[in-house]
């Protein structure tokens, strides 16, 4: 067998998690875990890097498939990836160091503890985007919210008790239901294995009911409306690298979730759900916006903001077109990018301030010119400006959909006049006009370290915009045959009627 | 030489703007001024071997974005309608970058200043250039942020971030549109790039759609979806909101976007797509009907404006109107021509204010100014020119293109054509009037001004006067000399080749000479009118004022639409957004969903705890109660 590249990536930040873990913290400063989180999270970079550039993007397969048996003939450790998993991968190991970079330079208290939940948050990711197996896919995935409680919990604000709880409340009912779904599967078709569940398909009597199972689940971490209420909060209480982790990795497992599992394993009943999906996303994306242009704090504006461009993201997905998902995969991709970018530029001026109120602020170009223009960068990546990450997801989203109905399509476009109001209306308030607070008069401008993490962040966004092939190209055969798989489903259920 | 054209400016920008600090304030200007310029002597030379070669290409510089069936390319396109809009970019470009030197030398923000004018620049030339309508899309989109960026340049201001804003705001409303018009063009055809669509269209004539519920043709439907995006840009009447409050920007921002070339984009748009549009009578009309209300409308309310930019701009606006009815009425040869004219003598308007504003040290009020005419000769004789080709007064510029428009409007054998050639008449008198009313009351009659002493009046300097005589000379001569190469009755369809659409040549026949004779005479004789009116006898006017009152608010009001829209559609977008915040969210899904549970939860275990009482006699009777019932049941199945 040939080198276990994925599991690799899926343990080499576990194995850094333990060596700070048993690494004296005698040094106050915790230096040598500072050294072996980022050296962890790079090399993993690079790893994944490789796997990109090793991939073969024309194969309709799974490749570097691992699979061993763990609890015989019930459960195999299987893992793979496709052109969809990769660019999440990617994703993960990308944001990963961006963090830890942002916790060593912001987080003094329990450092080690932040880097460890961190690391193994990284693994828990890469697990979840690259499991063949449910219930592998399962652990991953729920597993994936413990350090992200923790983190919240820990680290968080005054009301983090209360955000953990809701978290973790609204998290629970769909876990469990998808828990029964898959055990369900086992018993209707014998097998976990996503690959040969593909293959032998499942019985359309059972989908509706197991595809309603998994949405709940993937609907309340997208979130969708109307479980989206545990994001603003947990936002704002988390600390920085938290809300990155969260919006830019966490709220992707249920993307990620809905194409690999509702539209694979559950073709009949994800046609059959077509108007649900959209009538959701469409609330999602008015609603949230206009929720998001009222907000008073910048972090709950970003975060109404997400739930809007997630709503994007499920409406391209259940478009069932080219354009339509791979749109989604790629806003995906770039709400990560742009989210994460802009919860890290809100921990920049609350490390100064500390307060995260827009009437608190006003006139910070005058004493950080740097920050203005980054901060800009960003803003007109979420609102999507042609030439941005941004604009290349939610224009061929809803090119996708206009195929599939000409109402939806215009509603949401009506999203992206808001997206526009709501990003720009606190870009004002925050950088633009007279400086009236005293405090801001001493702030200074961006650290080399936090500039650094900023154009990491801003130069994909603006590349991928002017130049998004090497994305979209590694997931054009994936998708194509995801659509064949669905359309095959679809018409031989038709021919049976 | 198409790569330079378009690269020179956006390298330019990001000289000026990354290290603008590094190379100092006048190398940054010189810089953009340069490679400006280089691109727009470029542009002309390209445009001369267009019309002596009939030289045209089309430059893929790379693949953009390729999902499925969508394919879109980066490109350079070379036409003669592009030639023309390279020349009028990149030409009004230079001279504002050579302009701005002067004018912003007080500023302490210069290099970051000529970097938004070359970035503009560059995203125009995007614009202009593209082969397909996504690369529009991003010209067009990224022309409106630079625009964000320029009117909202003095940043500590409220007035111009609130400007600013609302100018994206807009234009994303009209983009809405235009985004919609895309996604049916890829619907219907499978491809966004202009000759695979154009050729296509003959073959869909009879497809119907139904959309949104209305039952409609799928060429008018592209047609009046695609104009919702111009009617934005170009701010014609219903959105064009925006265009007057842009003027908070500096003012060779409004010479440059707001007069010769961003707010022509919308022109230019239909015009690229009269392929399209020559299939779409419905739409046809439309453009015509908002074109010609745009232009009474924004020339009444020109009428009564007292900010000197702000009039200027109304009538940017009303003369936009001209284009669009030109184009409704098939002649977009005819509009283009006036987008060339109206571009020199437009942008020498605005230079030529902002010279006085100059020297009025940043007043902008009319009432305040009089009188200065021989302390401002050049800006005042400059202006004159400026004023005399926008009214078409005969041999200048405007004079050709203008009553071009009303002549084919008028033989367009069509009721709209003839309303519009009707309005287009009245509308060029009022033109006049208030063209005229600027020129007196700002340099004529007496000096209004307390604060600044007369004496302290002085010119402005040569950086700003000489790019005011090259516009002078446009606004001259650009009407007599380039009349036959876009509307001459043989020569033009040979220049414009297939760039522009016709499908049954532009009537040739002559109007009767009384129509030919009355706007000219009209636009004479309200030169001698409003000298009367606003310099010799002030009181006839405050007399109609009195009498008119409610139609003189109106008017001032800017006939209520800032306040009609924030009635409709602000206010109630932020008393929404609150409401589900705080209502839904908060008093609906929380309090039954997350905090509900836990609520329940919590009285559930608080009742949980009583039973924990801890005396075992407690425990045993519940045992024994649970065994009983236990037995009962098996015994009973």
């Amino acid at each position: 067998m040939d080198f276990p590249i994925i599991s690799s990536l899926i343990i080499l930040p576990t194995i850094g998690a333990l060596f700070i873990l048993f690494t004296k913290s005698s040094n106050s400063k915790y230096q040598s875990s500072k050294y072996v989180a980022l050296f962890i999270s790079l090399a993993n970079f690079i790893l994944s890097i490789y796997l990109w550039l090793i991939f073969d993007k024309s194969s309709i397969n799974f490749q570097f498939v691992e699979n061993r048996e763990w609890l015989s003939g019930f459960i195999d450790y299987k893992v793979g990836v496709d052109g969809i998993s990769i660019l999440f991968i990617l994703l993960t190991t990308f944001i990963t160091p961006i963090c830890v970079i942002s916790v060593i330079s912001t987080i003094k208290h329990r450092l080690k503890d932040f880097l460890i939940a961190i690391l193994i948050m990284e693994t828990l990711m890469i697990g979840v985007f690259c499991s063949l197996d449910l219930i592998i896919f399962y652990l991953f995935f729920e597993g994936g919210l413990i350090p992200m409680f923790l983190i919240i919990g820990i680290w968080g604000g005054e009301r983090r008790v209360y955000s953990a709880f809701k978290f973790f409340l609204y998290t629970l009912l769909g876990s469990v239901l998808m828990l029964i779904a898959i055990i369900s599967i086992y018993w209707i078709s014998g097998t976990t294995d996503v690959e040969k569940l593909y293959e032998i398909g499942i019985g359309e009597q059972y989908q509706k009911l197991l595809w309603l199972a998994f949405f709940s689940s993937f609907a309340v971490k997208t979130p969708m409306w109307p479980v989206h209420t545990w994001l603003p909060d947990a936002h704002v209480e988390a600390p920085t690298a938290g809300s990155v982790l969260l919006a830019a990795i966490l709220l992707k497992m249920a993307g990620y979730g809905f194409i690999r599992f509702s539209v694979g394993l559950f073709p009949i009943a994800s046609e059959y759900f077509v108007p649900l999906v959209f009538a959701l996303s469409l609330i999602a994306i008015i609603y949230t916006s206009l929720v998001a242009l009222m907000q008073e704090d910048m972090k709950k504006l970003i975060a109404y903001s997400s739930v809007a461009h997630m709503g994007f993201v499920t409406l391209g997905i259940f478009t069932m077109t080219q354009q339509g998902i791979e749109g989604s995969i790629f806003q995906m991709i770039s709400h990560g990018l742009v989210s994460a970018a802009l919860f890290l530029s809100v921990g920049v001026v609350y490390d100064r301030n500390h307060t995260r109120l827009i009437k608190k602020y006003g006139g910070l170009v005058t004493v950080m010119p740097k920050y203005g223009i980054v901060f800009m960068i960003f803003a007109l990546g979420s609102l999507g400006l042609p030439g941005t990450s941004g604009f290349i997801g939610e224009f061929l989203i809803l090119m996708g959909t206009f195929k599939k109905s000409f109402l939806v399509a215009t509603i949401a476009s009506l999203g992206v006049i808001l997206g526009a109001a709501y990003i720009l209306w606190m870009y004002k308030r925050v950088v633009f006009g007279e400086i009236i607070h005293e405090e801001i008069k001493s702030m200074k401008d961006l650290k080399k370290f936090e500039l650094l993490i900023l154009l990491l962040l801003a130069i994909p966004i603006i590349f991928f915009g002017l130049y998004p092939e090497p994305l979209i190209n590694s997931i054009e055969t994936s998708v194509t045959s995801l659509i064949d798989n669905y359309n095959t489903n679809l018409t031989q259920s038709f021919a049976k009627k | 030489m198409g790569y330079y054209i378009l690269f020179l400016p956006l390298a330019a920008s990001i000289i000026s703007g990354f290290f603008g600090k590094l190379i100092g304030d006048k190398a940054s200007q010189l810089v953009t001024s340069l490679f400006v310029s280089i691109s727009a002597f470029l542009s002309i030379i390209v445009l001369y071997n267009v019309i002596a070669t009939g030289y045209s290409e089309n430059l893929i510089i790379a693949t953009w974005i390729n999902s499925g069936s969508l394919n879109v390319n980066w490109s350079v396109n070379i036409d003669p309608l592009s030639a023309v809009m390279l020349v009028v970019v990149t030409l009004v470009s230079a001279i504002v970058h050579i302009y701005s030197i002067g004018y912003m030398s007080h500023d302490p923000h210069k290099s970051r200043f000529m970097s938004y004018l070359s970035l503009f620049t560059f995203a125009m030339l995007t614009l202009v250039t593209s082969d397909n309508f996504i690369q529009l899309f991003f010209g067009w989109e990224g022309v409106g942020l630079c625009s964000y960026f320029l009117i909202g340049f003095w940043f500590k201001k409220e007035s111009a971030n609130k400007a600013a804003i609302k100018a994206f705001i807009v234009n994303r409303v009209g983009d809405f549109g235009f985004a919609l018009g895309i996604f049916l063009i890829f619907y219907l055809f499978g491809t966004v790039n202009y000759n695979e669509v154009f050729q296509q269209i003959p073959n869909i004539l009879d497809k119907k759609l139904n959309f949104l519920g209305f039952n409609i043709n799928s060429v008018d439907l592209i047609c009046l979806l695609l104009f919702v995006g111009a009617m934005g840009k170009s701010a014609q009447f219903l959105l064009h909101t925006w265009l007057p409050d842009a003027m908070e920007g500096p003012t060779p921002v409004s010479a440059l976007i707001h007069a010769a070339t961003m707010v022509t984009a919308g022109v230019f748009l239909v015009v690229r797509c009269s392929p399209i549009y020559e299939y779409s009578e419905l739409a046809l009309s439309v453009v015509t009907i908002i074109g010609m209300v745009t232009a009474i409308f924004a020339a009444s309310v020109a009428l009564v404006q007292t900010d000197i930019k702000k009039i200027i701009a109304y009538s940017t606006c009303s003369q936009l109107g001209y284009m669009f009815f030109a184009a409704g009425v098939g002649a977009y040869n005819v509009a283009m021509f006036h987008l060339f004219t109206h571009a020199f003598f437009k942008a020498l308007l605005f230079l030529g204010s902002g010279s006085v504003i100059h020297s009025f040290k940043d007043e902008q009020n009319i009432n305040l100014m009089g009188g200065v005419w021989k302390k401002l000769p050049y800006t005042y004789s400059l202006m004159i020119i400026g004023t005399l080709a926008l009214t078409g007064f005969p041999l200048l510029s405007g004079f050709y293109s203008k009553d071009a428009i009303i002549e084919f409007a008028y033989l367009s054998g069509n009721n709209v054509g003839t309303y519009a050639a009707y309005i287009g008449i009245f509308t060029a008198f009022l033109t006049s009037i208030y063209s005229w009313r600027l020129i007196f009351k700002t340099f004529h009659g007496t000096y209004n001004n307390s604060e600044i002493n007369i004496d302290s009046m002085h010119e402005s300097p040569p950086t700003m006067l000489i790019p005011l005589i090259v516009l002078a000379i446009g606004a001259i001569f650009a009407g007599m000399l380039f009349k036959d190469l876009f509307i001459g009755k043989e020569l033009s369809y040979a220049f414009w080749n297939s760039s522009i659409k016709f499908l049954e040549p532009l009537s040739t026949d002559h109007p009767p000479n009384w129509f030919l004779f009355l706007t000219p005479s009209l636009v004479v004789i309200s030169i001698p009118l409003s000298f009367y009116l606003f310099v010799r006898n002030l009181s006839v006017v405050d007399e109609i004022v009195k009498i008119n009152k409610p139609l003189y608010i109106f008017l001032k009001k800017k006939w209520y639409f800032d306040e009609l829209y924030d009635f409709i559609f602000v206010n109630p977008s932020k008393r929404i957004g609150k409401f589900l915040w705080k209502q839904i969210d908060g008093s609906v899904i929380d309090r039954f969903g997350p905090d509900g549970i836990s609520k329940v939860i919590k009285n559930f275990s608080a009742r949980a705890v009583k039973f924990q009482s801890g005396y075992i006699y407690q425990y045993a009777f519940i045992m024994l109660l649970g065994f009983s019932v236990l037995l009962t049941l098996l015994i009973l199945v």
